[in-house]
């Protein structure tokens, strides 16, 4: 039970994980990334390259991994986004697009093979199962990311910056800041999140140029399920997605899992177009 | 030129010289670029169908390459089963389009943005490729038929004279069915797009919100329009599934769904002749790539893409027909110095 328990967490975390760097660009620019899953992919590429190159693992996962990750979001936000404002179909040709160019060159320079990196800290016991800890340690990462951005977003004046832009970006430039900034910022917070995320699983999964498609399906379910408030909707839809996932997985069997999935979201889609958030009483971020 | 035919007379051209290079190709080619041929003409009718859905109707799928699959599936199955292929490819038009009429009534009835269907059908693709990759296991079959996961339905059988499956086709024939099969998909689609049916997708397309207050039900065409598309995908899948007596996972992957997207956008949105194009010109340069190995697939049609959706995002046919009618206007302004403008 506590082991079914942990794991239904650790499958709500990464979900929530994957999903946290795009709803923050579709939340607040209305641009879908369907880079997303070469963002979370060059994160995983980072923490392996530097770890193996003798860099200490943490270091290479939250320091190196979301940096590089965040300098390729202001590359794309400079280069293809930024042209395509206001047009959300014709950004999300671009990205996917780029997505396909960059599984590419990934696959050109590092070769179309699993790179492994041996997961860190140890195992426990409960009951006579044994557990890696590192579960753990996605459980609480997710943890800490929703906090931080729920305060960054609340409590400072960068933030409401932030936030004033998405609502109006003309009466913030008559107040002297540059919405083109705030923009370029945004997408690449976005993407260092997303880098951070992909770094994260990497031990779980190994590094692999196409890993990107195995986490997108899951991460725009869970962003479109959400709906407009991006901490509160990806939250509650990864909880939903997550439990139903897991609970699919153990009860039923593992093939079923995703297929659940597609069917929860299309039920929930049916019954709240708008997503999980849009039936919460109070407007939330 | 073309402009000043009648769309009839357009039509029967169209027909007549499709007609006589399909008769001659296979007399003047070898074997080898018969098949390559036979493989574009299936690609380019998964084309017409995201042509169809995307250039007309104006819903982005991205699950037209997933309907093509399951056609591809729903044929090998039944034809493994009662050994028979025509009853096979009514089995791999209809399954898709069953599958599309549910699948687009959660989508369409919800009234789903443009994003979000783009969105739930690439979903839907990438779920239909993980679990039939993990149908490996010997309790997945089909009467007969054992799905294989990540390895297919081999020996898929082909396409035989109806009652005599002793009269299969060979790779000729394979030829003309898939030729005149296109065709036949172009006249059809060229039909469906003159009709009441055609014209209102086409203003759905222009303004939804207007043709919701002139009365039309716009979820309803919507689904129409999506399930139509599908049911020509999955006929694709048919011919494709002939075409390579077997059937795997492939065509739902990320890659191979990418493809008909690249295809139309290049050859032009809201045209049918500019996907076909897309098809041939781009699935020679994948497989001339695939043989060199110098350059990636992946990168090169990346790059393509995001290229053309950034400076070209007409697409091929609509640019070069736009560049001709300027300077034909040109032309005209300078001999007899009026202004023609032509509808």
């Amino acid at each position: 039970m506590v082991i079914a328990g942990i794991q239904i967490l650790n499958t709500v975390a990464g979900l929530a994980l994957i999903s946290l760097g795009l709803a923050i660009i579709f939340g607040m620019m209305r641009v879908m990334n369907f880079a997303h899953g070469e963002l979370l992919m060059l994160g995983a590429y980072s923490v392996q390259l530097a770890h193996s190159s003798g860099l200490n693992i943490w270091i290479s996962m939250f320091v190196v991994a979301p940096l590089f990750v965040g300098l390729v979001g202001v590359v794309i936000e400079l280069l293809v986004v930024r042209r395509l404002y206001g047009r959300m179909m014709d950004t999300l040709l671009a990205t996917w697009g780029l997505s396909l160019f960059i599984t590419g060159l990934i696959t050109m320079i590092f070769g179309n093979m699993t790179r492994g990196i041996s997961t860190p800290l140890g195992s426990f016991e409960i009951g006579g199962i044994r557990e890696s800890s590192y579960k753990f340690l996605i459980i609480g990462v997710t943890i800490v990311l929703f906090a931080a951005i729920y305060f960054v977003l609340r409590r400072t004046r960068v933030g409401m910056i932030a936030r004033a832009t998405m609502d109006n970006p003309s009466q913030v430039a008559a107040l002297g800041v540059n919405p083109g900034y705030v923009y370029t910022a945004t997408f690449a917070v976005g993407a260092a999140l997303s880098g951070l995320a992909g770094a994260v699983l990497a031990p779980l999964t190994g590094v692999l140029p196409t890993m990107g498609a195995a986490y997108i399906g899951k991460a725009f379910i869970t962003v479109i399920c959400g709906g407009e408030a991006i901490l509160a909707g990806t939250a509650s839809a990864a909880f939903l997605f997550g439990t139903i996932n897991q609970v699919t997985t153990i009860t039923l069997n593992p093939e079923f899992g995703e297929v659940a999935l597609l069917i929860g979201a299309l039920l929930m889609l049916r019954l709240l177009p708008a997503g999980l958030s849009s039936s919460f009483r109070r407007k939330l971020l | 030129m073309i402009g000043r035919l009648s769309i009839d007379g357009q039509m029967l051209a169209v027909v007549t010289l499709s007609t006589i290079l399909l008769l001659i190709l296979p007399q003047v080619f070898e074997i080898d670029t018969i098949l390559q041929l036979t493989l574009n003409f299936s690609f380019s009718i998964l084309a017409l169908s995201l042509a169809f859905v995307w250039g007309y109707a104006g819903i982005f799928s991205f699950g037209q390459a997933a309907f093509f699959g399951i056609g591809g599936y729903a044929y090998a199955a039944t034809a493994i089963n009662l050994g028979d292929s025509t009853p096979a490819i009514v089995a791999g038009v209809l399954v898709p389009t069953l599958f599309a009429a549910l699948f687009g009534y959660f989508v369409f009835y919800a009234r789903l943005t443009k994003i979000y269907v783009a969105v739930i059908t690439l979903v839907m693709t990438l779920i239909l490729y993980k679990f039939m990759g993990q149908t490996a296991k010997p309790d997945y079959m089909i009467g007969n038929a054992r799905l294989g996961g990540y390895n297919g339905i081999p020996a898929v059988p082909p396409i035989n004279v109806p009652g005599q499956p002793h009269l299969f086709a060979g790779p000729d024939e394979m030829f003309y069915i898939a030729g005149f099969s296109l065709l036949a998909v172009y006249v059809l689609l060229r039909w469906i797009l003159g009709t009441r049916f055609g014209k209102v997708i086409i203003g759905m397309r222009e303004n939804e919100k207007r043709m919701e207050l002139l009365g039309f039900d716009t979820r309803l065409y919507k689904l129409l329009a999506f399930v139509v598309a599908a049911a020509v995908a999955g006929f694709g899948g048919v011919v494709f599934t002939n075409w390579n007596a077997f059937i795997d996972p492939h065509v739902f992957q990320l890659a191979f769904s990418a493809q008909p997207i690249i295809w139309v956008m290049i050859g032009g949105l809201g045209t049918l002749a500019g996907p076909i194009l897309g098809t041939f010109i781009l699935s020679t340069l994948s497989l001339e790539l695939g043989v060199q190995k110098a350059l990636d697939v992946n990168l090169l049609l990346g790059a393509i893409f995001t290229f053309f959706v950034l400076l070209v995002p007409q697409g091929i046919i609509p640019t070069v027909r736009n560049l001709l009618e300027n300077r034909e206007a040109a032309a005209s302004n300078k001999t007899d110095g009026t202004t023609e403008s032509r509808g």
